[in-house]
């Protein structure tokens, strides 16, 4: 019983990777650069929900909706300013620009709501639903973490693979020289990529820090690198494999924690990714590029 | 001269140093085949990305329906009526083929089936296929679906670039009646070709470029007929 309660405590972590890996790997996927700043829009959307729910006493449904609509401007906004003037520029000089502006998000953060970590006020309540006589508990945030995980996943892939507006997402992470000639404005599905992927990431905050009750400007650093692991390893510019990597990663952090050593766990997380991409360089589900001339 | 679908007027096209288009100027009226051709590196297809915006002119105009396409952006051509089928086909190989053809389709506010069913009449290879994805089609099926794709768009002006390159003779036979075909029901269409015998056999007019320049012109009959046509790109 005691394995189950680990097993469901990684696959609520799980759940949190996957909703910012989705971030990444969409990212990548349309704009083929790696957006190091995604974890610290987390970080934003948690204080936006902090602040609305604790300061000004807003619903907690309330603090999440205004935070995934701040961190969706936020996410346009960062793209528009600084990634949109390097679309031609060679890939390092886009990826360093994102490591500073990971950087600047932080320390705007730092000045804005200083160095002191706040306590986060869990979105549903501390109580748990007893299994089993009591012996296996689950969490509400556990429950709503997983639930809102499945949710978006499937939504997600729906939106992808039936609407026109994701069609042409697909079209622009294939060729978007091609997907210009077809009429689809690239610019535009670029930025709604970005606001999609931080809305998300205003939803992975708030729950990870119902979860994780400490707040700090570096609150969302570590499990953005953690989330952007596990779009590796699921294969990254693949959604499903974002979900399978954000699930298994947050699986094996929770056992290795609990069996190994939970100094060790990060180290375990990682030797495991490293495996994995030995076997499979492009990730569990990644797709080895393949082209018929 | 209003009449024109296409007028190409002076355009000068640079990459980077490199002064790859040299003031060529042409036109493509209504219900014409109007082909370019010449060797590898003449500069055929930038003329092509420039009407298409995908690339800019230093200078010279490119009007499409009497209007300057100078200010619009590439995906904004595509609504005015202009669709090209780009050079090596690009279609988009991890999405089926009925995913293609609504791409085509995608600044369309219509219904689309009847247009589905007019480019799966004129493709019937590619109703087979609908909903197999399309990297896995051979050269010949991706040409096929990367005209029917351009043809969902229901263009004023179809612009194909070298829709023989890589295909086995028989295809590139079957690809020229279907081009021939559409021409017959009253396409206007600019094409772009290496394979100059076959591109001038259909084609109501041509033009001849070289290193970025228009050498020649006249009907595809002069052309073929002439003899330094022949001596350069028919092979004797």
């Amino acid at each position: 019983m005691i394995f189950l309660n680990y097993f469901i405590s990684g696959i609520s972590l799980g759940s949190i990777y996957a909703i910012i890996a989705l971030g990444y790997t969409m990212v990548y996927g349309i704009a083929k650069m790696l957006n190091f700043a995604h974890g610290d829009v987390i970080m934003v959307g948690a204080y936006v929900c902090f602040y609305a729910v604790s300061r000004y006493e807003f619903p907690p449904f309330v603090g999440v909706i205004l935070a995934m609509f701040v961190c969706t401007v936020l996410g346009m906004l960062v793209e528009r300013l600084a990634y949109k003037p390097l679309r031609q520029a060679p890939s390092l000089a886009v990826l360093i620009t994102a490591i500073g502006m990971s950087y600047f998000l932080q320390n705007t953060a730092l000045l804005l709501w200083s160095s002191n970590p706040k306590v986060f006020p869990s979105i549903v309540g501390r109580g748990a639903f007893k299994l089993f006589e009591g012996k296996l508990s689950v969490s509400h945030i556990t429950a709503l973490t997983i639930s809102a995980c499945v949710v978006i996943m499937i939504v997600l892939s729906l939106f992808i693979s039936k609407t026109r507006l994701g069609k042409a997402m697909r079209a622009c992470s294939e060729d978007k020289g091609a997907a210009q000639l077809m009429g689809i404005n690239v610019n535009a599905t670029i930025s709604l990529t970005f606001a999609i992927g931080s809305g998300l990431a205003a939803v992975a905050g708030a729950l990870l820090c119902s979860a994780y009750p400490t707040l700090m400007p570096t609150t969302g650093a570590l499990p953005g690198i953690k989330a952007f692991t596990a779009a590796v390893f699921g294969g990254i510019g693949s959604i499903p494999g974002a979900f399978l990597g954000g699930l298994m990663l947050g699986v094996i952090e929770i056992f290795a924690k609990a069996y190994i050593s939970s100094q060790l766990s990060d180290a375990v997380v990682f030797a495991v990714l490293i495996i994995v991409l030995l076997v499979k360089p492009a990730g569990l589900l990644g797709k080895q590029a393949q082209e018929k001339v | 001269m209003s009449d024109a679908v296409l007028n190409v007027e002076n355009i000068n096209v640079y990459y980077g140093s490199i002064h790859a288009i040299k003031g060529i100027s042409f036109d493509v009226y209504d219900g014409e085949i109007v082909t370019l051709i010449g060797a590898n590196g003449a500069g055929k297809s930038t003329t092509l990305n420039t009407i298409s915006g995908l690339l800019h002119p230093a200078t010279g105009s490119v009007s499409f329906l009497g209007e300057s396409l100078a200010k619009i952006p590439p995906h904004k051509v595509v609504e005015r009526g202009l669709a090209q089928v780009p050079e090596g086909r690009r279609v988009f190989a991890q999405m089926t083929v009925q995913e293609n053809l609504e791409m085509g389709a995608y600044t369309q506010t219509q219904n689309i089936s009847d247009d589905l069913e007019k480019v799966y009449s004129l493709f019937p290879r590619l109703k087979e296929r609908m909903n197999q994805v399309a990297g896995t089609l051979s050269g010949g099926e991706q040409q096929m679906l990367a005209m029917g794709r351009a043809l969902m768009s229901r263009p004023k002006l179809l612009m194909l670039d070298e829709p023989s390159m890589g295909l086995a003779p028989i295809l590139v036979e079957q690809i020229f009646d279907i081009i021939a075909d559409l021409h017959r029901t009253g396409a206007t269409i600019l094409l772009v070709e290496q394979n100059a015998q076959m591109a001038l056999s259909i084609a109501s007019r041509g033009y001849v470029m070289e290193t970025g320049k228009i050498v020649t012109t006249g009907t595809g009959q002069e052309l073929l007929a002439s003899e330094a046509v022949r001596k350069a790109y028919l092979g004797g």
